[in-house]
């Protein structure tokens, strides 16, 4: 697995899905460049105009809360995030985050000691996060889900385990596009 | 050591005894999706398998923008026909049969001990009749069309009593209101939350439906009641299929028990923009509101529509206020207007529209203008829920709804007994 490396976007507790990927838009909006565009939408009007490849999104308690809706996760993958850390996940949430490839991270604080707009370093192999404050270690997922994250995703993880051949992208953690 | 609900019913479909924290990959007993099968069956196409795993394992309901208000849900609602007719699935309602948890219920899907799962948050609504219901996403319907197969783990079980019995003008959801004001919208996350006590023991299966639906909003993977006789006499006749109720032990281990007494609750609302921002009306009466949201599959059922009609007979929905009112479902819409309710309401100035979720998540049908306030019987409210983040979303129960229509203001409806 891959080192994510970028700066944060800091939020607070309690991100829902509806101000991370609005309502009106679940059932119209499949485009990975156009569900990009609406990535925070509700939040954070900036946060779609300028995330960069890698950026990591810090946030307090529960982030994810609400919705079942899987663009959720999705859409910050399109984005270009290269993880969510927060002090905790909704549970829809953090099963979407998985099934899609998006590497969701608890680490409560962590989360205290970061700052928006710093760079942070995050070894997704040993666990660790790196920023200015210094060096944080968090845990792995647990056993039975990190073969689905591991193929980068539930649809890929699903092809392998069905003896199909992988497509393009496959394996690498960029498999989003099977998945919209 | 005994067993709870869910350790019960999710170690019988694992085929092994299972305690909280395990992880299992079961087949459910059915799988719901509603306008997002479009999204899923494309999702499916990509795995590569060409026929699903089970087709009388879906349950397709069309509700969350019916009719389409415009022709991309148009063209998503086309695909999902073309799609279950392609696959056999049988199990397929379309625009006019109303809101998918309610039609879960009223079918005879939901039944007690049964395992179901639903591509929505509130799929935990099943639990009112004793299933065990929670919500997945959507790249997991794909997998179950292809596999049949689900991982979920083992929740957890938080058990909340509710003492004493309600006074009059307080109903089932502002008990739910005062829980998760209590247990907070983070509180039951990734937990199973059983809802016991005299007063759920009162309830009706559609009172007892309203707190199953907002255990999602404590952040619950499934809510249960347990069932009694209420509940058989409700799924005997709808039933689709054989069932066996199943009960916590009376050992079973609970990771938290709340006791809250509901004996002198006020009417409560949900303010502005978490579920959890519970205030009593009483602290709250006088805001002014420009629509009122009598629907969803929180609070739409005909009870719901009894107390409103109550309330509303003979008066008339203040002129600066749209009360905006949808069925939960196309059999409640044909007991409210036997029952004479739906003419109440209409007479009154309320606008009468079809059973489905309406505003609730922003599709259509009344979305708020910019610094206007929506009152609401549904289940949330955050900013932007109803399609326009320079909106305001207050909930309430049915009969908070129909007092503050009527005055043109949030009100206690005690004042209408």
């Amino acid at each position: 697995m891959k080192l994510v490396r970028g700066r944060v976007w800091k939020y607070g507790d309690d991100v829902n899905t509806d101000v991370i990927f609005p309502g009106k838009y679940t059932y119209t909006v499949t485009d990975p460049v156009e569900m990009a565009s609406h990535a925070m939408e509700d939040l954070d009007p900036e946060f779609a105009k300028s995330v960069q490849p890698g950026d990591v999104v810090v946030a307090g308690r529960n982030f994810g809360c609400g919705s079942s809706r899987e663009q959720a996760a999705f859409c910050l993958k399109y984005a270009g995030v290269g993880a969510v850390v927060a002090k905790s996940f909704s549970r829809i949430y953090f099963r979407n985050a998985i099934n899609a490839g998006l590497p969701v991270i608890q680490a409560p604080e962590a989360v205290e000691a970061i700052e928006a707009g710093e760079t942070v370093e995050i070894d997704l192999e040993r666990g660790e996060l790196r920023c200015k404050a210094g060096r944080f270690s968090f845990p792995r997922l647990p056993e039975a889900v990190l073969g689905i994250f591991a193929a980068g995703g539930l649809i890929p993880y699903t092809r392998q385990r069905l003896g199909l051949a992988p497509r393009e992208g496959e394996g690498t953690g960029t498999s989003g596009e099977s998945s919209r | 050591m005994g067993k709870t609900f869910v350790e019960k019913v999710l170690g019988r479909k694992a085929g092994r005894a299972v305690t909280a924290g395990e992880i299992v990959e079961v087949v459910p007993d059915y799988a719901m999706s509603h306008d997002n099968t479009a999204a899923i069956a494309k999702t499916f196409a990509s795995i590569g398998v060409a026929r699903l795993y089970d087709p009388n394992l879906h349950v397709v309901i069309l509700d969350h923008a019916s009719p389409p208000p415009n022709e991309k849900f148009a063209e998503n609602h086309r695909e999902v026909r073309e799609f279950v007719k392609k696959h056999g699935i049988q199990n397929f309602y379309d625009v006019q049969r109303g809101v998918c948890h309610q039609v879960m219920v009223e079918e005879g899907f939901a039944l007690p001990g049964l395992l179901i799962v639903g591509s929505d948050s509130h799929s935990t609504t099943y639990g009112a009749v004793g299933a065990f219901g929670t919500g997945i996403g959507r790249s997991e319907m794909a997998v179950i069309m292809a596999t049949g197969r689900i991982w979920l783990r083992v929740p957890e079980t938080m058990r909340v009593v509710f003492r004493g019995t309600p006074p009059p003008g307080v109903s089932a959801k502002d008990i739910m209101l005062y829980a998760i004001g209590r247990i907070g919208v983070e509180g039951a996350n990734y937990m199973a939350v059983e809802f016991a006590g005299e007063a759920v023991e009162q309830m009706s299966v559609s009172s007892r439906m309203v707190l199953a639906n907002m255990a999602a909003e404590m952040g619950a993977k499934t809510g249960y009641v347990e069932p009694d006789e209420i509940t058989l006499e409700y799924v005997r006749p709808r039933a689709r299929r054989e069932f066996e109720v199943v009960k916590s032990d009376p050992d079973a281990t609970y990771v938290r028990v709340h006791e809250l007494d509901v004996s002198a609750l006020e009417p409560l609302v949900a303010c502005p923009h978490a579920v959890d921002n519970v205030k009593p009306v009483s602290e709250v009466a006088g805001t002014r509101i420009h629509q009122v949201f009598f629907g969803s599959c929180t609070n739409a059922r005909l009870e719901d529509f009894e107390v409103v009609a109550r309330i509303l007979k003979g008066r008339r929905v203040h002129p600066e206020v749209r009360m905006l009112v949808f069925p939960a479902s196309q059999q409640v819409y044909l007991d409210a207007l036997r029952a004479g309710y739906l003419e109440i309401l209409a007479e009154a100035g309320a606008v009468i529209l079809n059973a489905n979720c309406g505003p609730c998540m922003g599709s259509h049908q009344g979305i708020p203008a910019n610094g206007e306030v929506s009152l609401s019987t549904s289940n949330r409210n955050f900013r932007g829920r109803q399609g326009n983040r320079e909106a305001e979303i207050y909930l309430c129960s049915p009969a908070t709804a129909a007092a503050s229509a009527i005055r043109g203001v949030i009100s206690d409806p005690r004042e209408f007994l």
